[in-house]
Parts: structure tokens; C-alpha cells; sequence
């Protein structure tokens, strides 16, 4: 193609690549500058002299991840994002693992079932659960949390998993069979082996989703520091100090730091499991 | 090596900072011990909540291997692999679904059956018109923006030798939680009275212009359009990737053979790729209206809902938590089970047979 009918979609990719990174940038910089430039100026004065290093430092990082506890957050995200995570792959796979290759009547009926469980959003049962919680006292828990992840996530989970456990090869695991392999050896030593691409895309899913899940935490958490994920203390944190923007700034870069992560090691999983992952409710 | 203590002073340091806590360097501190103590006690809980599951099937497999034989091991078997999930998806997901709908039919404290009158109230509710008509603002100016500004990117970078830049940075934005990504955009839409310096982005353009500042959150024409842009950042990554995917598995011959005949690269764009890919347009739009409808964190983070920004989701957690009223409350769950419905339903039937 001629360079100048190019020019058009080289200047339209590079403006739109500018603007979904700006929001970004803008909120790394503020992060790095001292509280009192942050509300003095915009950050983008800083290109004025880009090197002068001594306008930038981690003090924010240091004030919100102690005082204005996200530090502690962090520790609960963690605690509450990998049990919510491993529990509903170790659920689903094992009743994905039972849907796809266990003789039993009503299979294909069940199957039908859970995947119509996809349709109902997280909404329908708050109220039903919340006074179910608070009769049990799991309200605040990370045990009440996670049995929620779990159960929300089992519809999609299964769904998946056995959609690939199902593909997998029948000379395979009717040879192990054969062998005398008993289901457990049959699921542990040749079924999930086969089936890490699936799980690893949906446990890339699922670990984001939860870490990332606001109303989940605040239905059944509530507002407790000490149980409360960072998208909650960071909600808490936009309400009490919505005008302290280098505390702000450092904080919601706190919380993207491990799913960032995930995104630029996993990418590949982080896709597919989006792609698979995106009808949940 | 650094010793533990070392590393607990180190720990302490950076999280509290000297100023508070004076730093001593025998280790004995009891602030190095509560951080060693709270990652203990995480580190505990995780591996109890992880490890708890996977003792819970071996245990309960190897029971039923030892002691059931025969038919009776091969009938229990199955049931024994399905009972974690089926018991949770009874408790969390189908119990609490059915009894909604009986809640809905009563009245706040659920204590008598008054029909249909919390929907009744709710479709003549002033605040609950403008959460409808702001539901409907967000699904078209989301689905539509997104799916089309994805497909654009989709195709143009499909022609560029550096199209993995462009690809990446866009899409970055799907990692970042909906609270973060509002507090991203808080901070673009930051408002001082004119004539103080602008920290927020757009005011900083827009003064520079010589306009006066905007409160963009607060401006009642403009607040809801803010709200939306977030989520047609964070969500055309989404629609690019698919499309992109669409794009390119649309075979070479085609398009070639159309240039041959003389057609355009516009007329190839309407007349071929939007035709080839229109089962995952139409995918990628459900997602989307999908992920719409149940939109809550923006909102409640951004506005809490106030200044005519309401939406279904975050009406229904002020009913929840705000009103204690648990009938209404219900009566808009239901509601938007009923519009997920038949989304749904096309949504699957499109992504499992394209």
C-alpha cells in the first residue's frame, strides 16, 4: 500500500495506544512524586525536566501500604484470592472429571443443569445468603468468602473443564482403565495432568476475578480491616481521603501490581481464560 | 545471608517507615513480630483452605474404594467425585435463586405477602426510572463504542508490522480491577475552582484551551457519559482480541481475490470481514451487554450512585443495605435475571456453534 494512505491508520493506532495508556502513566507518575507537588501541579509537569530524580519517591508507597493499611490488605487479598481460587479447580475438576467419563444415569441432565446455572447473576441470592450467613456467623469470614467464590465459580468452572476433560482421548483412559487404575489414579496420574492448559487458563481467570471483586467482599466481608481485600480498603480509602491524591494513586497501583503481573507472565493463559471466562456472572 | 531478624527490620522499615516505631536492630521488636505473625497466620490460611479441599475428596474416595464393593462402589463412586459441587451449587446458587423470587413477592421485612407490589413500586420509582434509563445509556454507549473502536483496532492493526504494541496497551487495561480503574479516572476528572492549577487530565486540557474547569462527576448531563468512558477503556481490549482472532481467521484467498476484482479496502471492510465475523460480533456484544447490566463497582466507587448516576446494581445494594428492604431489593434481582435470560441464551448457542 502507498505511504500515504498508510498514514491514516499508523496516526489513528498511535493516538489510541496514547490514550488508553495515558490514564495509567498518569497514576504511576502521581504515585512517585512527594504529597505536596501532587496537589500542587498536574503530573504532567514533570516531562518539564523528566530527569531530575529528586522529584520522584516511594514515600507514598511506604504511608499507604502502612498507615492507610494496605498493607494488611494486601496479606487478605492473598489469603482470600488463593483458597478462592484452588477450592472451586479442585471442585470443579473432580465433577468435571465424573460428568465426562463416570457411568451414572441423569449425566447428560446434570451437565444441562449446571450450565444453565450460568445465567443467574451474583445478585439473586445476597439477600437469601447474607441471613444465612449471619445465622451461621460466617459474615467477615475468609472461610464464608471463599465457600462464595467457590460456589459462584463452580457453574463456569465445570462447565470448561469438562468441556476439556471430555475431549480428552478415550484409548487413554480406557487403557488405564484396563490396568487396573482406579478412578483416583485415573483422574490424579492421567486426567489433570492432560488437562493443565484448561485449568491453568481458568485459574488465571477465577484468581483475577476474585482478586479483583469488589462486591463479593463487600456483601460478605463488610468493611472489617482486618478481613477486607484491597478493592475494599481502597473504596474505603477513596471515601475517607478522596482529596489525598499521592495516597490514592499509590494505592489503586498497589492492588493492580499482582494482577499486572499475571498479565505480562501468563499472557497467553490470562487470554484464553478471559475469553472462556467471560460469560460469568 | 540476610537472618530472619534482619529481614524483619528490613520488613518493618519499609512498611512503617522510620518515622514511626523506632528502629532497633536486636530484632526483639514486637512490630517485626506482628508482621512475621500476620503473614504467618495468611500463609495458614491458605494452605488450610487449599489443602482442606483436596484431604476432603482423597479421604472421602479412599473410604468408599476400601469399604463399598462392587456395584455399590461403582454406583457411589460417581456421586462422591460430584457431592462438593453439587451441594454448593444447591446452597450458594439454586436454594438462594428460588427463594429470591418468593422474597420479592414480599414486603420489607419479608414478614407478609403483599404480590406484586415491590415491582409495581419499583417501575413507578423516580430513582428507579433513572437507574433503567442509565442501564440503557451504559449498554449503548459501551456495546457500541467498545465493539466498534475493538473492530477498528482489530483490522488496522492487522495491517502494521509493530501490531503486538498497540494490541498489548490496549488490552493492558483488563487486568486492572473496576475500583482501580476508577480510581484512575478520579483522578482524570479531578476538579479545582478555575483559576487554581488542575491536577485532573481533562480540566488541565481544557484550561489550557482557555475553557473554564468542569466538574465532570457532578455536571448531571455529562456525569453518567464520564462513568461510561471507564468502562469502554477497560472493556474494548476485551472486544479487540476477539475480533482480532475473527480477523485473521478469515482466509487470505478472499480478500485477495476481492482486491483483483477492484474492490476497496472500505468496500472489503463492510462487504466481506463484517459479514465473515458477524457470529463474533455478536458474541463479543452479548459479553459485553452481559457484563453491563450488572455493573456496580464503577458506580458505587465513582458517585455511590448519587448526582442521577444510579444503575440497577447499585440501586439494588442501597435497597440491600441502605433501605433493609429486602423485597424490593429481590424484586430488582429478578428483574435482571429475567433481562439475562435471553442473552444468555443467545450468547451460548452463538459461542458453542459459530
Amino acid at each position: 500500500m502507498p505511504w500515504l494512505t498508510r498514514t491514516p491508520v499508523h496516526l489513528t493506532l498511535i493516538t489510541l495506544s496514547l490514550l488508553w495508556t495515558l490514564p495509567s502513566l498518569g497514576l504511576l507518575i502521581s504515585s512517585i512524586r512527594p504529597p505536596a507537588d501532587v496537589l500542587a501541579t498536574g503530573w504532567w509537569t514533570v516531562f518539564q525536566h523528566p530527569f531530575e530524580f529528586t522529584q520522584y519517591s516511594l514515600e507514598n508507597y511506604r504511608a499507604v501500604l502502612g498507615a492507610a493499611g494496605m498493607g494488611q490488605a494486601l496479606l487478605n487479598s492473598f489469603t482470600i484470592a488463593i483458597p478462592a481460587t484452588v477450592m472451586p479447580i479442585a471442585i470443579a475438576a473432580f465433577a468435571a472429571y465424573a460428568l465426562a467419563w463416570m457411568e451414572f444415569p441423569g449425566r447428560q441432565w446434570l451437565f444441562l443443569a449446571i450450565v444453565a446455572l450460568l445465567v443467574v447473576p451474583l445478585q439473586m441470592t445476597f439477600i437469601l445468603l447474607l441471613r444465612t450467613y449471619r445465622d451461621l456467623g460466617l459474615t467477615g469470614t475468609f472461610t464464608g468468602v471463599w465457600l462464595a467464590h467457590t460456589g459462584y465459580s463452580l457453574p463456569l468452572g465445570i462447565y470448561l473443564l469438562c468441556n476439556y476433560i471430555r475431549a480428552l482421548p478415550r484409548d487413554l483412559i480406557e487403557a488405564a482403565a484396563m490396568d487396573g487404575a482406579t478412578h483416583w489414579a485415573i483422574f490424579t496420574r492421567v486426567v489433570v495432568p492432560l488437562s493443565m492448559p484448561a485449568i491453568a487458563s481458568f485459574a488465571v481467570f477465577q484468581f483475577l476475578w476474585v482478586w479483583n471483586d469488589l462486591l463479593v467482599a463487600l456483601v460478605f466481608l463488610g468493611g472489617t480491616p482486618t478481613v477486607a481485600p484491597l478493592t475494599i480498603t481502597l473504596t474505603n480509602l477513596v471515601g475517607s481521603r478522596g482529596q489525598d491524591w499521592h495516597l490514592l494513586t499509590a494505592g489503586a497501583f498497589v492492588t493492580m501490581t499482582v494482577p499486572l503481573l499475571v498479565f505480562f507472565a501468563l499472557q497467553r493463559y490470562f487470554v484464553r481464560g478471559l475469553l472462556a471466562g467471560s460469560v460469568k456472572g | 545471608m540476610l537472618r530472619p531478624y534482619k529481614l524483619g527490620v528490613f520488613i518493618r522499615g519499609w512498611v512503617f517507615g522510620p518515622g514511626q516505631g523506632n528502629v532497633k536492630t536486636d530484632g526483639s521488636s514486637p512490630r517485626s513480630m506482628v508482621v512475621f505473625s500476620k503473614i504467618g497466620m495468611a500463609v495458614l490460611a491458605i494452605l488450610v483452605g487449599s489443602g482442606g479441599v483436596i484431604a476432603l475428596f482423597y479421604g472421602a474416595i479412599a473410604l468408599v474404594e476400601r469399604f463399598a464393593q462392587g456395584r455399590l462402589k461403582h454406583r457411589l463412586l460417581p456421586w462422591v467425585f460430584l457431592a462438593p459441587a453439587l451441594l454448593l451449587l444447591l446452597a450458594y446458587l439454586v436454594i438462594p435463586t428460588v427463594l429470591t423470587v418468593y422474597v420479592s413477592l414480599l414486603d420489607a421485612r419479608s414478614q407478609t405477602f403483599v404480590g406484586l407490589s415491590n415491582y409495581i413500586s419499583l417501575f413507578t420509582d423516580k430513582g428507579m426510572g433513572e437507574a433503567f434509563r442509565n442501564n440503557i445509556f451504559w449498554l449503548v454507549g459501551v456495546t457500541g463504542v467498545s465493539v466498534s473502536l475493538g473492530l477498528l483496532i482489530a483490522v488496522l492493526a492487522d495491517r502494521v508490522r509493530y501490531e503486538s504494541v498497540p494490541k498489548t496497551l490496549i488490552f493492558l487495561p483488563m487486568a486492572i480491577s473496576f475500583v482501580g480503574a476508577s480510581v484512575i479516572w478520579k483522578f482524570i476528572y479531578a476538579f479545582r475552582p478555575a483559576g487554581t492549577a488542575q491536577i485532573g487530565l481533562l480540566n488541565g486540557v481544557i484550561t489550557s484551551l482557555g475553557f473554564e474547569p468542569v466538574g465532570w462527576l457532578v455536571e448531571r448531563s455529562l456525569n453518567n457519559f464520564a462513568l461510561i468512558a471507564i468502562m469502554i477503556w477497560l472493556q474494548t481490549g476485551f472486544c479487540m482480541v476477539l475480533l482480532s482472532a475473527a480477523v485473521k481467521g478469515i482466509p487470505q484467498e478472499i480478500l485477495e481475490a476481492a482486491r483483483m476484482d477492484g474492490a476497496n479496502e472500505v468496500q472489503i471492510f463492510w462487504r466481506i470481514i463484517i459479514p465473515m465475523i458477524r457470529s463474533t460480533i455478536l458474541v463479543v456484544s452479548t459479553t459485553t451487554v452481559l457484563l453491563v447490566l450488572k455493573v456496580f463497582d464503577i458506580v458505587y466507587v465513582m458517585t455511590a450512585g448519587n448526582q442521577g448516576t444510579e444503575v440497577i446494581a447499585s440501586r439494588m445494594f442501597k435497597e440491600m443495605f441502605s433501605f433493609r428492604h429486602y423485597g424490593r431489593g429481590s424484586a430488582i434481582a429478578v428483574i435482571l435475571l429475567l433481562a439475562v435470560i435471553p442473552i444468555m441464551v443467545v450468547n451460548i448457542r452463538e459461542f458453542r456453534n459459530p
